[in-house]
């Protein structure tokens, strides 16, 4: 298994990392298009601001490596965001993998923001999701991406949004699997078996 | 649903676990490693390692044990602990911290959680905030409880809040270790005046403090040290006691 983790700079790529490490696998952390595009997966992490992001991606060629991959490829998180049409933070053009757009999560009734902590999934019957059982993750984010017919999973704050997409091979996760216990370490292993 | 979440702290001087006896379970109740990974195992939401250190040795040895932390933990964990720079924290999440939090340095110089907010997003900067009630108002205190200052509570929260901290951790410090139970009336205050998430600290002594601090949305997530070291409480029993008084826990 040769597995790719997208080098820029994301905040979580060590607990990444240290969640594969757990799953006997030493990945390859590379920004170098051939070495992505001859790996076998691919993993997207992300921690931090849409627009900065972006221009750093922008800055590495990854705008145009990304979207081009054919492997199985997993955003995490702001990666998940990234993969998107365009993000209400910074008034963003993200990658445009998804035709999709992010928008920040607005209080009804005073909920907080950002949505913090653990919630449940509803989820579709999907390798990605398979033997999951009552499905809670770790979430920290205070943009969303829209319901939408890329959805494998969705959870619900304030409204229901969009937990886990997918379009061809690419994938998608909001929360994150690298914290989220023994579900999390599921999902990774379910998408390294992919 | 979003969940409620429980907390242990865990205070930390040259590597090692301070409070915490008496586990038969593991094999090192002073390993923070093994004690954070049996919290983590009996369904701890989240962990915070406090570093009461204040060598420069001691700090080496703390991000190394944070890497360490890191490497078997699967769930977020906090540090914190005599962080005063953008440079401090750096290490910190590179070795794996999901979050770090400032106290006593940021009611110094209260722009460092805008730099430390601009360095690292807001999802990742905790502001904890020690406070007494006394003649009606809440006076904000540093160096662990030592030192009042001119701060007030409320006040003091929303500039937080307005300078981008992604959450308060609120310790009364007349309820810290008396066991009679949260601050509820001014976590409420506090949670109702903030749109960021608040941390519950000081005053657990029992389950039943925990799901009062939950009910009506005073806190979102609980934090205690003593009572789970002691193991005066189980987080598992904590767990389905509040399970069964309908507070949404995982």
């Amino acid at each position: 298994m040769n597995l790719a983790l997208v080098k820029y700079n994301a905040g979580n790529t060590q607990s990444v990392l240290f969640a594969l490490e757990r799953l006997g696998i030493t990945a390859q952390l590379t920004n170098d298009a051939d070495e992505l595009m001859a790996a076998d997966k691919v993993i997207f992490p992300g921690v931090g601001e849409a627009g900065n992001t972006m221009k750093h991606l922008k800055s590495l060629g990854l705008d145009v490596i990304l979207p081009s991959l054919k492997q199985p490829f997993l955003g995490i998180c702001l990666g998940m965001q990234l993969m998107c049409r365009h993000s209400e933070e910074g008034d963003t053009e993200c990658l445009g993998i998804f035709d999709l757009d992010v928008r920040r999560f607005v209080p009804r009734n005073h909920e907080k923001v950002p949505h913090m902590g653990w919630n449940d999934l509803s989820v579709a019957d999907h390798p990605l999701l398979r033997d999951l059982s009552d499905p809670h993750m770790y979430f920290v984010h205070s943009y969303y991406v829209p319901e939408s017919k890329h959805s494998l999973a969705s959870a619900e704050y304030i409204h229901p949004f969009c937990a886990v997409i997918n379009k061809d091979n690419f994938y998608a996760v909001q929360f994150h699997p690298e914290k989220s216990g023994a579900q999390g370490q599921k999902l990774l292993e379910n998408f390294i078996g992919l | 649903m979003l969940k409620k979440r429980i907390i242990p702290c865990l205070d930390i001087k040259n590597g090692r676990t301070v409070k915490g006896i008496n586990f038969v379970n593991i094999r090192d109740a002073g390993d923070p490693v093994e004690l954070g990974a049996l919290y983590a195992r009996e369904g701890a939401d989240e962990l915070v390692f406090l570093d009461i250190t204040a060598t420069h040795e001691g700090r080496k040895t703390f991000v190394e044990l944070v890497r360490d932390i890191a490497r078997h933990l699967n769930i977020p964990f906090t540090v914190g602990g005599g962080i005063s720079s953008v440079e401090d924290v750096t290490p910190l999440l590179q070795a794996g911290a999901d979050k770090v939090s400032v106290n006593s340095s940021a009611v110094r110089r209260p722009e460092l959680i805008d730099e430390l907010v601009d360095a690292f997003g807001s999802q990742c900067i905790v502001v904890a905030i020690d406070a007494r009630l006394k003649d009606g108002v809440w006076t904000v205190f540093t160096h662990g409880g030592r030192e009042p200052t001119d701060k007030e509570l409320f006040a003091w929260a929303r500039e937080v809040e307005k300078r981008g901290a992604g959450e308060i951790l609120f310790t009364s410090m007349n309820h810290d270790g008396t066991k009679n139970g949260f601050a509820v009336d001014a976590l409420k205050e506090l949670s109702e005046q903030v749109q960021i998430p608040v941390i519950a600290s000081g005053g657990a002594g029992s389950m039943d403090h925990f799901k009062e601090v939950f009910e009506n949305d005073s806190a979102d997530a609980a934090l205690a040290a003593s009572i789970f070291h002691f193991k005066e409480i189980g987080i598992g029993e904590l767990k389905d006691y509040l399970k069964n008084n309908n507070i949404a826990v995982r």
